[in-house]
């Protein structure tokens, strides 16, 4: 779905989710990496404001990499 | 009856030249040309090469509507019972232009058709699924062996036999999985592949992995405080309710919704409906799959322009990669179209 998305639409699309060597597999070019498979874009082992403050960690290394020219498949990584 | 057969070759195989004449449009020749004789003759009673359609392979790739239909119309004057075409071994064009002919005749005509190619020959991926492909060498040198592979299958084509899977057949998968009872459960035939695999013996997969393309990346956007971004996931998570009825696994479709109006994602408005992890921790707060909250905080800030009013989602356990990627160029075109600069797309 990213690869098409990004080809068909001509836009950076940000692949957020876990198992990294898929992302890769099926093309993602910005790739990263989230907290686990069932909650990929929060944290809730503590409390509320951990999840939100890990979610918008998240999002701003998922802005990183669509303002970042990239040549091929990049995974972005704290 | 004697069956008739049309050959469909390139200018090289014609004997016309290489690339200096790659550009030569249909011609047919009421005769049997290039490897057609020898497929000719291989076919001895059972066959007849009634005549042999030619064009050049830059011609084919250039004018791929004119050529196809140009040649489909000499094929069908000459009332085949089946179509060869090539081998085209590695050649790029010529394995388009054969996959391409192949198929429009099977899919147009109803005449069935045999091709061949090496395995990476980019005409595999575009027509594997679509025509019978019989796994060839890379260059001619592979010739004497790929015809009689090639024309052994028109034969059991052509008098309706039955064909056993496409490894035992020479011929590349086409996607297709047949049903049947197999003497051993699945849980032997798995145990046995597994002892297989620890003592370092061959086994094969009943199930092979498909393989994916890669992309060029997009250009990255410039001024990300004034550009709009979509926010998408395959991670089941619907509106509350689940009002498009995306299926908990193997979707067959995706949907939007209007999230412009929210700041939050919250159990009373969405929900997971993904049938393939632990959803306590998405039902409990959505945003852990589709990150809505923190991304609209961002967007208040001023470190985006806005958030696109529509969320995609659907489901992506077991769902094909045939509809996964249809699902993909569909947003595209609704991403393209309303002049979204990037999207952030989540998955489990």
């Amino acid at each position: 779905m990213v690869r098409e998305i990004e080809k068909t639409a001509g836009i950076p699309v940000v692949h957020i989710a876990t198992i990294v060597p898929i992302m890769m597999t099926v093309g993602s070019n910005r790739i990263v990496p989230g907290v686990a498979i069932p909650h990929p874009s929060g944290d809730p082992s503590k409390d509320r404001k951990h999840d939100q403050k890990i979610r918008r960690e998240l999002l701003e290394m998922a802005l990183k990499a669509i303002s970042t020219d990239i040549s091929d498949q990049t995974i972005f990584n704290k | 009856m004697t069956k008739r057969v049309v050959c469909y070759i390139n200018q090289f195989f014609a004997g016309m030249g290489g690339e200096d004449t790659a550009h030569v449009p249909p011609e047919v020749r009421q005769e049997v040309v290039g490897p057609a004789m020898q497929i000719d003759s291989l076919f001895g009673e059972e066959a007849q090469v009634v005549g042999t359609v030619i064009c050049g392979d830059s011609y084919y790739g250039e004018n791929i509507e004119e050529a196809r239909s140009a040649s489909l119309e000499m094929i069908k004057d000459l009332e085949p019972d089946l179509v060869i075409a090539g081998p085209a071994f590695n050649a790029g064009r010529y394995g388009f232009a054969c996959g391409d002919i192949c198929s429009s005749v099977t899919e147009e005509l109803g005449i069935p058709a045999v091709t061949g190619m090496y395995n990476e020959n980019p005409g595999v991926d575009l027509y594997g699924k679509r025509t019978y492909i019989v796994s060839v060498a890379d260059s001619a040198r592979g010739m004497r062996k790929a015809l009689p592979k090639m024309v052994q299958l028109a034969c059991k084509i052509l008098n309706k036999e039955k064909l056993e899977p496409a490894r035992l057949e020479g011929y590349l998968h086409r996607g297709i999985r047949k049903n049947f009872f197999h003497e051993e459960t699945g849980a032997q035939r798995g145990v046995e592949m597994a002892l297989a695999k620890v003592r370092g013996e061959a086994f094969r997969t009943e199930y092979e992995m498909p393989v994916f393309k890669k992309i060029t990346p997009a250009p990255p956007v410039k001024d990300i405080s004034k550009a709009t971004i979509a926010l998408c996931t395959s991670g089941g998570i619907v509106p509350k309710g689940n009002p498009e009825k995306i299926r908990v696994s193997s979707a067959m479709k995706w949907a939007k919704e209007d999230i412009s109006g929210l700041e939050d994602l919250t159990p009373d408005n969405f929900e997971s409906i993904h049938g393939g992890y632990d959803r306590t921790w998405a039902l409990e707060d959505p945003d852990r799959v589709l990150p809505l909250d923190m991304l609209k905080q961002l967007e208040k800030e001023g470190a985006i322009g806005k958030i696109f009013e529509y969320a995609c989602y659907t489901t992506g356990t077991a769902t094909s990669v045939a509809n996964s990627e249809k699902f993909g160029q569909e947003i595209g075109e609704l991403l393209k179209k309303e002049g979204v600069d990037a999207a952030i797309l989540t998955s489990t």
